[in-house]
């Protein structure tokens, strides 16, 4: 491998919606928490996509969840994952099962590292950006 | 279904792993070229006879018209020729397919390369000023604009490879317990197979189960230990048809079975982790090969990290689900012993180098099969098992080779 240039800044990235995605991060930028859903097969779809995971229906309509679900897995990660996220040692990451049956990636937030378990309940935090992208991270439940 | 077991591998190169590339820098082409070179003069087949290329996404000299660059770099005319997608299961997806395409009758000497030696650098040229490659950041996640992975996984630091299977292990034990020692038993178990290996990048330094349970946690659960060292390297392979594998050197490799299964990019995504998908790969090429695990005499299994070479004895069938903990640590996983697991070190005693990594299981799978492992040379050597493993858990392939 080349040694490349140093980028101009260690931003980080940030989502760049696409036509089809638009609507979910519309909704957390108002606080909530929507999803696609089969109107052919009934299933839940995340990420979003033009069409259904389980089927090929094109039929996706988009739907408001509260958001809530559980910690499927998760990993403290005690060196950053890549350069931009020095800042967030020791990351909390994880994947989230919503209710619904769907897994997101996020970050956990309040909440000690030692304290973290599969199936904690969790509930949506909305962490919006100065961008006016919203990010969904998800705190213990109560 | 399968193969005929019609299919050979005879020739095979290897460069030594290094943390720092000692040699001298070279093209990617040029390094591809001098393997194909060394493993045709391994096998005694001339560079004429070639007529098939499979090639991997570690070409980058171009980007595009991969194979017809390099046939017409090396100066061959081909019928077959690919160039495999597929991480680390990228050379085990090319033993396959080359046999695939001599038992259609489409070729009869396949060269099978990856790279991972440094390039010259480039002169300075103000006309071309030189672009960031995220991929040094992100590793081999996706930044483009449209990729799943950069829109809702990257944004959250879910990027690289250490996260996923750092997750992996951890919904493996919240599942199945908490026996961390068999995962370090499985590196410190490798280790004295690379102490056996002049070629390993850790050769001369043994480590114990406290060892790598005392190196710092990288990701929880996941040690420094438990994952992989980058290096440079290389290595090639030659297929050929079995009645030409009769009159060559060395003893014929016969890819007797394979299978290959993707299921995911991201774990997030995938259906039931922790269990992967080399589960199903793993039946098809015993069931091709008309075999079971318990026929094998070593498996070469894709081991980036310690959970991953655990998941890939637990799913091929070795043992059952959630099984692995007790397996590592009633068996001597080493060349010495009663389960001879990666016995060239594996990556996690050799060094990864680059796709190459995925490279070393077929290489010494073959070199054992031959009986040309030197000090680490198994007693029984007939049957290997070979995985490959790309992304986090996302794509696995598996072959059975055996002597002739």
């Amino acid at each position: 491998m080349t040694v490349p240039d140093a980028p101009a800044s260690l931003s980080k990235p940030r989502p760049e919606p696409t036509p089809v995605s638009q609507p979910f991060w519309d909704a957390l930028r108002d606080g909530r928490v929507e999803l696609q859903r089969c109107d052919d097969c009934g299933r839940w779809v995340h990420y979003p996509r033009s069409r259904c995971p389980a089927c090929l229906s094109d039929r996706l309509t988009w739907t408001p969840v509260d958001g809530t679900g559980v910690v499927y897995t998760f990993t403290v990660a005690e060196q950053p994952t890549a350069p931009p996220f020095a800042d967030e040692v020791p990351q909390l990451l994880a994947i989230v099962e919503l209710t619904e049956g769907v897994r997101v990636s996020t970050t956990l937030v309040d909440v000690d590292p030692g304290a973290i378990a599969i199936g904690m309940p969790v509930t949506p935090v909305f962490d919006h950006g100065a961008d006016g992208l919203t990010l969904l991270r998800f705190r213990p439940e109560g | 279904m399968g193969l005929r077991g019609d299919a050979c591998i005879v020739g095979i190169a290897e460069r030594a792993a290094e943390r720092k590339f000692t040699g001298t820098p070279t093209l990617t082409l040029e390094q591809w070229a001098a393997l194909a070179a060394d493993a045709l003069a391994d096998a005694g087949i001339a560079s004429s006879d070639v007529d098939g290329l499979v090639c991997a996404g570690d070409v980058v000299e171009a980007s595009l018209f991969v194979p017809a660059t390099i046939a017409e770099y090396c100066g061959w005319s081909v019928n077959f020729a690919e160039r495999i997608d597929l991480g680390g299961a990228t050379a085990v997806g090319m033993v396959w397919r080359a046999a695939a395409a001599i038992e259609l009758g489409l070729c009869e000497v396949v060269v099978c390369a990856t790279v991972g030696q440094p390039r010259p650098p480039r002169p300075e040229s103000p006309a071309r000023p030189r672009v960031f490659d995220p991929r040094v950041m992100y590793g081999a996640s996706s930044m483009e604009w449209g990729s799943p992975q950069a829109e809702f996984d990257v944004p959250y630091g879910n990027v690289a490879q250490n996260c996923g299977y750092a997750m992996y292990a951890q919904r493996y034990h919240d599942l199945y317990g908490w026996d961390e020692r068999a995962r370090a038993k499985i590196a410190a178990d490798q280790r004295v197979s690379a102490c056996a290996n002049p070629s390993a990048v850790f050769h001369g330094q043994p480590i114990t189960v406290d060892d790598v349970l005392a190196s710092r946690v990288i990701a929880t659960p996941l040690h420094l230990l438990e994952i992989v060292m980058p290096c440079s390297g290389g290595a090639a392979f030659v297929v050929t048809t079995a009645a030409r594998a009769r009159d060559l050197a060395h003893r014929p490799v016969t890819v007797a079975g394979f299978g290959e299964r993707l299921t995911h990019k991201t774990p997030t995504y995938a259906a039931e982790m922790p269990r992967t998908p080399v589960r199903d790969a793993a039946a098809r090429a015993f069931g091709a090969a008309g075999i079971t695990p318990r026929d094998v005499d070593m498996v070469q299994l894709y081991d980036c990290y310690t959970i991953t070479a655990l998941l890939t004895i637990e799913d091929s069938g070795f043992c059952g689900a959630g099984e692995g903990m007790a397996f590592v640590a009633e068996h001597d996983l080493s060349y010495r012993g009663d389960f001879p697991c990666n016995t060239h070190g594996g990556q996690l005693g050799m060094g990864q180098t680059g796709l190459s990594g995925g490279t070393s299981h077929v290489i010494e799978g073959v070199r054992q099969v031959q009986g040309r492992a030197g000090d680490r040379q198994l007693a029984r050597h007939d049957v290997a098992y070979v995985t490959g493993t790309g992304g986090v858990m996302s794509e696995q392939a598996a072959v059975v080779l055996t002597g002739a």
